[in-house]
């Protein structure tokens, strides 16, 4: 310690003498700073300015960059999970599209059923129109074929008719024939060739006239010599000349059962009859027998008692009470009582009323 | 005095009144006797004689009664008045069948005349005594049954309910199966006048079976037999759906159509009314006879007959045609439009161009192809004319009119539609313009064409309340149009041009 207080008591000494020289370098060095100050201080803050800089520019940078990563990865990040949205929306899109377009094929099929088989068919349609025009078609010209069959069935009909009765005609008019010597009605010499009549003359037969058919005779006739000849001569004509009707027509007519009128064919005994069944019904039905006779004048009812001269025990003659005719009983025996049936003779009927004197029809 | 003698006067009387009888009967036979014989006081006389003893005289007097009774009406009643029926009635069930069959005639021709006479007939009690007599052996007298309740039957339902309710029905559906001709004609003319009134008559008349019977006979060579079971059959198809159903399934169909051809008129006109009466009812009985040909056959027809017969061919027409669009076309394609159109110029009685001009309503009110082809056949001018001819009937100018409206509302036919705007009235112009402002704007040849045939001219002079549908229709025209079109066709512009020209300062 001592030495201390030594060294620094002779340090004190020593600076005691040098006092001055400090004082005066004070000043001087004081000075000196003085002027290097300002230089000094601006140098240094140059040197700071930029080294101040460079540490911000440093740092700057690097957060910048750390911003870059964090940016890069940032961006990165959601640009994929926009991308994957992105995806999946396309990809739902395309599905759903593909459904639609499905759909719309499916509808378009059912539509298409549903509307041909309930609404409307065009195909169908026009398919049954044209069917429809074909059978129409069809319908009428089988009509038409039916149409026609029939008319000519009905004017061959009224041909052969016609033709038939012609034909009947000429064989009725047969004898009208010419022959070679003279010329008949229809072949008249001033036309140039025969009427169609008489052409049709030439082609037809004449009616065969067949004898009427025999008819057993009535046994009560004597049988005559030409029947009972086994072979009979032959008959001069084969046909009988002349405008005679068919023998079969005319036996006919002969034969002809009578037709009595509604009015003649009534009973002309139907009165009679009638009274006659009535009283034999009133007999039949009657219940007391004996006649009723009244009693107030009883000889009245006494019966009438006839003379004995007039009276005969067997026969009262009716000759002069009845009839005054004589008649022979014996032969009209099985002879019908005369009876007037009033039958019309229709030949008759009209006789003189048809014509008159004169040929007019009256 | 003899017998002979007493009896001979009794003879003469009798011959006297045979006579006197028997003239009368010839004598009622000639229409210009009846007045005299009538004045003659012939009833009071021939009433007697109807209760002769001689059956011929009975028989004869019946038949001068009838024939008396048939003439007019007057005769009927006094017939009816001088209380004869009854004592016909009673002696139809005790006499002969000659008398019988009489007698019947004289209650047919009473029965003909009138619904009150028939009901007189009925009053008396004929109607067991006639279909007693329909179980007769003889085919005349239950000709003549048949007959008198045909004739009962037809004038009212009333009295052909009485007719159903005496047991007629299955009596006369026996008779048609008869042999003989005259009855089967007879027995089917019952049956359809007996159809002929209500459902239920008809429904009682198909429940014996009669359709089958009928449906034989329908291809029958005879020609009036064919035309009573056509009747027959006609009316009991038009009451409904059903009972025509039922004639339809009798298989009647194409085989019926030769009927159509037949030289008979009536036949060829029952066929028409039965098929008329079939395709009123459904859209499938239409479509069945159409896919039969019957259409085809129908027009046919009615190229072939003239007059009232036309009529239920041009019917059934309308009736196919108003079904359904499908079958209008059928009417179409069957060549059908033009047919009627001959129908509607050739015929001369209103009540048929009215069914003609209903048809064509029927026709072209389905679609604008359909209104086409009626609007080709130049029908349209003519439906027109009827309307706006005042000595046609009230019926066909509403017919022709609707039927204009119903084909102008449908129809885009415009050169059709050209020939109306002359001659339309308002109320028709109205549809017209409606169509061609419908079109025009949708058709550029149409517009142009509208121009050069003077359709806009006449556009131009229609003079419509503002306001009107009728305006609008014209507004819609002229907007199709470049404005100076439509201005030099507008009435007056050549005065306003000519003013222009006077007011023109040339600088």
């Amino acid at each position: 310690m001592d030495t201390c207080k030594h060294a620094a008591m002779a340090r004190l000494v020593k600076l005691n003498t040098r006092v001055d020289h400090i004082k005066e370098q004070f000043f001087i060095r004081n000075r000196i700073a003085e002027e290097n100050r300002q230089r000094e201080n601006a140098a240094a803050i140059q040197i700071q300015r930029w080294f101040r800089g460079c540490q911000v520019r440093a740092y700057l940078s690097h957060l910048h960059r750390k911003a870059t990563v964090i940016q890069k990865t940032w961006r990165g990040f959601t640009a994929r999970k926009h991308f994957r949205q992105r995806v999946k929306t396309a990809y739902f899109l395309m599905k759903m599209n593909f459904y639609n377009e499905m759909a719309v094929k499916i509808q378009q099929r059912w539509r298409g059923y549903y509307i041909r088989k309930y609404v409307h068919n065009y195909y169908a349609r026009k398919m049954y129109l044209e069917a429809l025009a074909k059978k129409n078609e069809q319908i009428r010209s089988e009509l038409e074929e039916l149409a026609e069959h029939q008319r000519r069935e009905r004017a061959r009909a009224a041909m052969e008719k016609e033709e038939q009765e012609k034909s009947a005609q000429a064989q009725r008019l047969h004898f009208l024939l010419s022959t070679k010597q003279c010329p008949g009605v229809f072949n008249s010499p001033f036309r140039p060739e025969p009427d169609e009549m008489e052409l049709r003359l030439r082609r037809v037969k004449p009616l065969r006239v067949r004898s009427p058919p025999k008819q057993a005779r009535p046994s009560n006739q004597q049988p005559s010599a030409a029947l009972l000849s086994p072979e009979k001569l032959p008959p001069i004509h084969k046909t009988p000349q002349g405008p005679f009707r068919p023998a079969v027509e005319v036996w006919w007519q002969r034969q002809r059962p009578l037709e009595p009128s509604l009015r003649t064919a009534t009973s002309i005994t139907a009165l009679e009859e009638a009274r006659e069944e009535l009283r034999r019904h009133e007999w039949r039905t009657r219940l007391i027998d004996q006649p009723f006779l009244p009693f107030t004048n009883a000889q009245q009812n006494r019966r009438y008692e006839a003379l004995l001269h007039t009276a005969s025990p067997y026969q009262q003659s009716e000759y002069g009470t009845k009839h005054f005719r004589e008649e022979e009983r014996g032969k009209l025996q099985g002879k019908k009582p005369f009876k007037t049936v009033f039958t019309t003779c229709h030949v008759f009927d009209k006789f003189g009323r048809l014509y008159s004197s004169a040929g007019k029809i009256v | 005095m003899s017998q002979r003698q007493v009896l001979q006067v009794f003879e003469q009387y009798q011959k006297a009144r045979t006579q006197f009888v028997q003239t009368i009967a010839e004598f009622a036979t000639r229409p210009q006797n009846i007045e005299t014989l009538q004045n003659a006081g012939v009833m009071s006389l021939l009433r007697p004689l109807l209760l002769d003893v001689v059956p011929t005289i009975q028989q004869t007097a019946a038949l001068a009664l009838g024939r008396l009774a048939n003439y007019n009406d007057d005769l009927a009643e006094a017939v009816v008045k001088g209380d004869i029926l009854p004592q016909l009635v009673y002696s139809l069930a005790e006499q002969n069948r000659f008398y019988k069959k009489a007698a019947a005639f004289v209650l047919r021709a009473v029965a003909k005349h009138s619904p009150e006479l028939a009901q007189a007939v009925v009053d008396c009690g004929a109607l067991d005594a006639l279909v007693v007599s329909l179980e007769e052996f003889d085919p005349g007298v239950k000709e003549a049954a048949a007959w008198a309740l045909g004739y009962i039957a037809r004038h009212n339902a009333q009295l052909s309910q009485a007719v159903v309710d005496a047991g007629a029905v299955p009596l006369l559906v026996l008779c048609i199966q008869e042999p003989e001709i005259a009855l089967k004609r007879i027995a089917a003319s019952s049956l359809s006048d007996i159809a002929k009134h209500s459902l239920e008559l008809a429904q009682t008349v198909v429940d014996t079976g009669a359709i089958a019977h009928l449906a034989q006979m329908t291809l029958n060579p005879d020609a009036k037999l064919k035309r009573h079971v056509l009747s027959a059959l006609s009316q009991m198809a038009k009451h409904s759906v059903d009972l025509a159903e039922m004639v339809v399934e009798a298989e009647i169909f194409p085989a019926v159509l030769a009927c159509l051809k037949d030289p008979d008129e009536y036949v060829r006109k029952n066929v028409t009314t039965l098929m008329r009466e079939i395709t009123k009812h459904t859209p499938e009985l239409s479509q069945m006879i159409v896919n039969a040909g019957g259409v085809a056959a129908v027009i046919d027809y009615l190229g072939d007959s003239r007059g009232n017969v036309r009529l239920p061919g041009i019917m059934m027409l309308g009736y196919v045609a108003a079904h359904s669009e499908n079958l209008a076309m059928a009417v179409i394609v069957s060549k059908g439009v033009p047919q009627l159109a001959i129908c509607l110029v050739e015929e001369p009685e209103d009540h048929i161009k009215a069914a003609t001009a209903w048809a064509f309503g029927q026709i072209g009110r389905h679609t604008p192809e359909h209104a086409r082809a009626v609007a080709a056949a130049n029908v349209l001018p003519k439906l027109l004319g009827l309307y706006l001819d005042t000595q046609c009937s009230e019926d066909l100018q509403v017919k022709a009119k609707k039927a204009l409206k119903n084909i102008l509302q449908k129809c885009t036919h415009l050169p059709g539609l050209e020939p109306l705007l002359y001659e339309a009235p308002s109320n028709i112009l109205k549809h017209v313009i409606c169509q061609f402002s419908k079109v025009l704007p949708h058709d550029s040849k149409a517009r142009r064409l509208f121009v050069t045939s003077g359709g806009l001219k006449k556009v131009q002079e229609i003079k419509a309340e503002p306001g009107s549908a009728l305006q609008e229709y014209i507004n819609a025209i002229n907007n199709c149009y470049p404005e100076e079109i439509v201005r030099y066709y507008s009435p007056g512009y050549s005065e306003a041009l000519l003013e222009r020209v006077e007011n023109y300062q040339p600088a």
